[in-house]
């Protein structure tokens, strides 16, 4: 039995948790968030990622209270919260320090919202344990911060964080002071404990690979403006701009201009000695000029030609191995480099390819996406 | 061997200026009061047998009959420790405003805090005499705007005593203080309100507890010379004021009896030495705590 797919952004019935309608965020002649519009629905793992300055902590700030919108309506389940302070919204914040209170122990950290709202100590307790549980941080309780280590204290800044059962909490680079195989771990965690808390998470992060791990939406930002919004999986195939073909993974970029050849069909005439096939549903004019971008991966290296909508000659200038994958460098007659990846499925000592050699890459006419300029 | 020798430097310092010098006080609070130069017996002219043999506490049980000494250690800790509570009202305030000022305007308002000690500590208590006193700037001021009819009299009174010792140990308070404060991280407070926490709650929650060391720090290091202080409260405080500081004075340059004036210094010591373990104390902690 097939799942239903969440989605509810594809729903028109479904309200969505926050609106961000028109909003603008000035600091001076700075412009933080340039008229910026976007829905976040309940149950979302929301993941705003750019690069630094792009915006994205201010819109976490904004949510989280500390900001306020210049221009523009934030709302959260309905509501305007514009000017309500931090302690009034049923948000909470994991600041990327994690910001944990170096006088307090494990559990008085975590206990330290819930006391704010004049529960009884027996509902404190009980909603700190359920916490330890979740994060398996029963031991550390009775420790300081300073005598845990730094994935724990991640973990303690997250129980913190959901005690109070916020309706949406907000994580800010949070696993970014951790190493490699502990933020694998940890995406993973988290994901799981989104699922389980029920609770709408947006996420702010630069790192590319962290935010198509853990997030059921992505959204791109540059200077201020939000450029997409999709799921991974869109984002990675069917990037709308150069932008954020080039920000999400490696691509390779042919620029040209394009020629409508049959039902959304086109040649682009990018310099090379052949023209190149691409399809593409979104329309473009005769001699419009347009960017060809291809994933490494999706591009073949055979020695020789083989049967294939496009199809290319050049030789081979550099080899990035990686272990898993080898991502060739391949310089074509016209002086562009393509990259093309693949699958290191045997020992290296029988790899097929090395330096200098003449190969073919080759890709469909499906393979990549044309993008206007 | 290295070792030992930087190690005796420290030691020999306390040896030769604080250990020496408060055995010869401690020698002379044993003795008689004479008429001679020194005025005291016995001295080492006699012999150290003679001189061990005549030594006796006849003036410790001196100090217990005579209610003035007794009165005069209440008041100096009552008039040290209001002051130290006054001084941490007006220090922690200025600290916290210093603390969230523009990093840029930090180096000059410390300048600020630090500048009144290139003036002789002296000439700035002779300058309150002429703000305090019945005809003095403050009265002619409250005078000038209508406040007051009659001149406040404020100069030789423990108020002026309050004032002075506020004014001219502030800095010690203000200093530990914004040490304290300035590394506190400003998220915290941001999570504190995030959690739940109004301003002044985040304040009392989490910015008080986290520059206790420094107002622990900053309260030792005013109560301490303020218990001794000898200057402003015969400046500014008359003879309504009795502090020990001023009786020892008087025992010493009035009354000539050194002897029980060195017996009032080794008492007064003695109550010092109290607050001064606590605040070692508090200092090992807190080192212990950054590490």
């Amino acid at each position: 039995m097939a799942e239903t797919v969440f989605a509810p952004w594809d729903d028109p019935n479904e309200t969505p948790l926050i609106t961000f309608q028109n909003v603008t965020k000035r600091f001076g002649d700075f412009v933080a968030i340039d008229d910026l519009t976007l829905d976040i629905f309940e149950r979302e793992f929301f993941a705003l990622l750019g690069p630094s300055g792009c915006g994205k902590t201010t819109m976490m700030r904004m949510l989280a209270g500390f900001e306020n919108p210049t221009e523009g309506a934030i709302s959260l389940a309905g509501k305007d919260i514009a000017g309500v302070p931090p302690n009034k919204r049923a948000v909470n914040m994991m600041f990327q320090s994690y910001a944990l209170f170096p006088h307090l122990t494990v559990w008085d950290n975590i206990a330290f919202g819930l006391k704010r709202d004049n529960l009884s100590k027996d509902a404190v307790a009980t909603r700190v344990e359920e916490m330890l549980k979740l994060t398996r941080l029963q031991k550390f309780a009775r420790r300081k911060p300073h005598q845990i280590s730094g994935g724990q204290r991640q973990r303690v800044a997250l129980a913190r964080s959901l005690a109070k059962a916020p309706k949406l909490l907000l994580l800010d680079e949070p696993l970014g002071a951790l190493d490699k195989k502990l933020r694998q771990d940890t995406q993973f965690e988290l994901m799981d404990i989104q699922e389980k808390t029920g609770t709408t998470f947006v996420i702010v992060t630069h790192d590319q690979e962290e935010a198509m791990t853990v997030a059921s939406r992505v959204a791109v930002m540059d200077e201020g403006r939000i450029i997409q919004v999709a799921t991974p999986e869109r984002i990675y195939e069917g990037p709308n701009s150069v932008y954020v073909a080039d920000f999400i993974g490696d691509v390779n970029i042919l620029s040209g201009t394009a020629k409508p050849f049959g039902r959304e069909m086109y040649q682009v005439d990018w310099g090379g000695g052949t023209l190149a096939t691409a399809a593409s549903a979104k329309p473009f004019s005769d001699g419009q000029s347009c960017h060809l971008a291809i994933r490494p991966e999706k591009i073949s290296i055979t020695a020789d030609r083989p049967e294939a909508d496009n199809a290319v000659q050049g030789k081979v200038l550099d080899i990035a191995y990686l272990g898993n994958l080898s991502t060739y460098y391949v310089e074509l007659p016209t002086g562009q480099t393509i990259k093309a990846q693949t699958a290191n499925t045997r020992r290296i000592s029988r790899r097929t390819f090395t330096w200098e050699d003449p190969v073919w890459v080759s890709w469909t006419a499906t393979a990549g996406v044309l993008l206007d300029s | 061997m290295r070792r030992a020798l930087l190690i005796s430097v420290p030691y020999f310092w306390l040896l030769v200026l604080f250990l020496v010098p408060f055995a010869m006080v401690f020698k002379i609070s044993l003795s008689d009061s004479v008429l001679a130069i020194p005025p005291y017996a016995p001295t080492m002219k006699e012999g150290i047998w003679a001189l061990l043999t005549q030594l006796d506490f006849e003036n410790f049980t001196f100090l217990t009959t005579d209610d003035l000494y007794w009165k005069a250690y209440l008041s100096s800790v009552r008039i040290a420790a209001i002051s130290t509570v006054l001084t941490l009202a007006v220090g922690y305030p200025v600290a916290y405003a210093m603390a969230r000022a523009p990093e840029e305007w930090r180096a000059t308002l410390m300048m600020l805090v630090i500048l009144p000690f290139w003036t002789s500590f002296l000439i700035r208590v002779y300058a309150w005499i002429g703000i305090l006193s019945t005809e003095g700037f403050l009265n002619q001021f409250l005078f000038g705007i209508g406040l007051i009819s009659e001149p406040l009299t404020i100069l030789n009174t423990p108020t002026a005593v309050y004032i002075g010792i506020v004014y001219t140990y502030v800095p010690f308070m203000i200093l530990p203080i914004y040490a304290a404060l300035e590394r506190l991280d400003g998220s915290l407070i941001e999570a504190a309100e995030d959690l739940g926490c109004s301003r002044l709650q985040a304040f009392w929650l989490v910015t008080i507890p986290l520059s206790k060391n420094g107002i622990i720090a900053g309260c030792f290091l005013v109560f301490i010379p303020a218990l001794g202080e000898f200057v402003i409260p015969s400046l500014l405080g008359g003879s309504s004021t009795l502090m020990i500081g001023k009786v020892l004075f008087e025992e010493f340059f009035s009354n000539r009896d050194w002897p029980v004036a060195s017996a009032v210094a080794v008492i007064l010591l003695l109550i010092l030495i109290v607050p001064i373990i606590l605040f070692q104390r508090n200092e090992q902690k807190q080192a212990e705590a950054d590490q």
